[in-house]
């Protein structure tokens, strides 16, 4: 084979972040009303939905918003209402 | 010096896959491809072959498991046939992507619909997009030879192979093999090396997301995106070209035998005009030239032998410059032509003189093919008849 810096397949360590950083592509985010989240008997649905696993599972809730694609599930499975999706602009 | 056989291509090619001391096994049985799987079955059963022969419920899983056990750098065999193949198509392209040097024999049968059991090459022709390397072989020597040769090439450029010999007329038809003695091979085949870049106690994503342009990874080193794969495959399959003559010269010199790497000729010295084709119907048209020689028409055959990479090179020098080419291909590209014809025309479209050419579509379906309408089908266009139609479809 010719000589070549091109790798000829694709291989990595698992690791944060490894599709890039997909927060670029959210056009709504989700904002998170704490009053309406109680912390006493939560039940954190969210962070068991989210299928980038940006929401912490301790009080109060963080979204890490550098993955977070702004997909709105969180918003959608939410039965207290306590997240609402915001148009970024 | 092996020692002589009767056999079939296909106990050819699982005698070979033993030869090559595959470690894993996976193929969903289909005639007539079916002979492989139970003969391989057999030896790893007796324990003449240690090996793990996975069994699976579909080709597109047969095909799959390969493509795994060969990530983790298992030296790996897969056989199937027509719509088996065409089940496999996602993992085609999914094993050339993942630059895995599997070796699979392709026992050409036609397509359904209409079923058919018999023999064309739609089958693996209609697969040639797909980034594997392509060998298409005369008779059941060059398959058991072929299979040999292609773990070489197959796992010096990363890049997964298809032996194909066509069904019955090769796979079901005993003919003298003979069968290098297992030290012969060893000494052409070295064990695999493990490039896989897994070491069996960390975790690693294998073929991860990739974006449209470079990007650092998590631990900082510049990824390519994935037009640079691509186009790297791209490259690595066309360079093969080198790969697959200097493993045929090497084979040569310790088995005796040449298969003359990307394109064979016959009679061609001084011949006048050319039929072109692949497999065991390429090897059919010498007698078609034997037949227009004692008539006195200087024809010639240049067979491919390997269709991908496209020998754009060899083609064009063997046949730039003749007065007629006619092609004869069990193939149809269904709204224009023979696949190895229209290929061929391209490549010919830069040469200062271009032949005549004619395109014939034969032998679908295991429709016999005769000498004698190859010989007259080619003393059309050598009479300035040039067509590009189907040969022997019947008026009922």
């Amino acid at each position: 084979m010719a000589e070549n810096s091109i790798p000829i397949r694709t291989i990595s360590k698992p690791a944060e972040g490894e599709a890039g950083k997909t927060g670029d592509w959210r056009s709504q985010t989700p904002r998170i009303d704490h009053d309406k989240c109680s912390k006493k008997d939560s039940c954190l649905l969210c962070w068991l939905y989210c299928p980038d696993g940006v929401i912490s599972s301790t009080f109060p809730l963080e979204i890490d918003l550098t993955y977070c694609k702004g997909c709105g599930i969180c918003a959608e499975e939410c039965p207290r209402k306590a997240i609402d999706m915001v148009d970024d602009k | 010096m092996g020692r002589i056989e009767i056999i079939t291509a296909n106990t050819a090619a699982a005698l070979a896959a033993k030869l090559c001391r595959v470690q894993v096994i996976s193929a969903y049985p289909i005639t007539p491809q079916t002979p492989v799987t139970e003969e391989l079955a057999e030896m790893v059963e007796n324990g003449s072959l240690k090996a793990e022969y996975i069994t699976v419920e579909s080709e597109h899983s047969a095909l799959a498991s390969v493509v795994a056990a060969s990530q983790v750098g298992a030296r790996v065999f897969t056989a199937t046939s027509a719509n088996g193949l065409l089940y496999m198509h996602e993992m085609l392209h999914w094993a050339a992507g993942s630059r895995v040097p599997i070796v699979m024999a392709c026992v050409n049968r036609g397509v359904g619909a209409p079923w058919t059991i018999l023999n064309d090459q739609q089958d693996t022709v209609s697969q040639r997009d797909t980034g594997w390397i392509q060998i298409y072989c005369r008779n059941s020597q060059e398959a058991l030879d072929s299979v040999i040769q292609a773990y070489r090439v197959a796992e010096r450029i990363q890049i997964p192979i298809m032996v194909c010999y066509d069904g019955f007329i090769l796979s079901h038809t005993s003919t003298p093999v003979d069968v290098p003695l297992q030290e012969e091979v060893d000494g052409f085949l070295p064990p695999l090396e493990d490039r896989s870049g897994i070491d069996g106690h960390t975790l690693m994503n294998v073929n991860p997301l990739i974006l449209s342009d470079p990007r650092p990874d998590p631990e900082g080193r510049l990824m390519p995106g994935y037009m640079e794969f691509r186009h790297r495959l791209q490259q690595d399959i066309l360079d093969s070209v080198n790969e697959i003559q200097s493993a045929d010269e090497e084979f040569s010199k310790i088995f005796g035998r040449s298969w003359g790497a990307s394109v064979w000729t016959y009679r061609m010295d001084d011949a006048e005009h050319a039929m072109v084709s692949m497999g065991s119907l390429a090897s059919e048209c010498t007698l078609a030239a034997d037949q227009l020689r004692n008539e006195g028409v200087k024809a010639g055959v240049v067979g491919v032998r390997v269709y991908r990479p496209f020998p754009r090179v060899e083609i064009v020098e063997s046949l730039a410059g003749l007065k007629t080419v006619t092609f004869f291909e069990k193939d149809v590209s269904y709204g224009y032509q023979g696949a190895l014809a229209m290929d061929a025309k391209a490549a010919m479209y830069d040469s200062k003189h271009r032949p005549l050419i004619s395109s014939y579509i034969v032998g679908l379906g295991g429709r016999d093919v005769r000498p004698d309408q190859l010989a007259q089908a080619t003393l059309k266009c050598v009479g300035g008849e040039t067509k590009h139609c189907w040969l022997d479809v019947r008026d009922l």
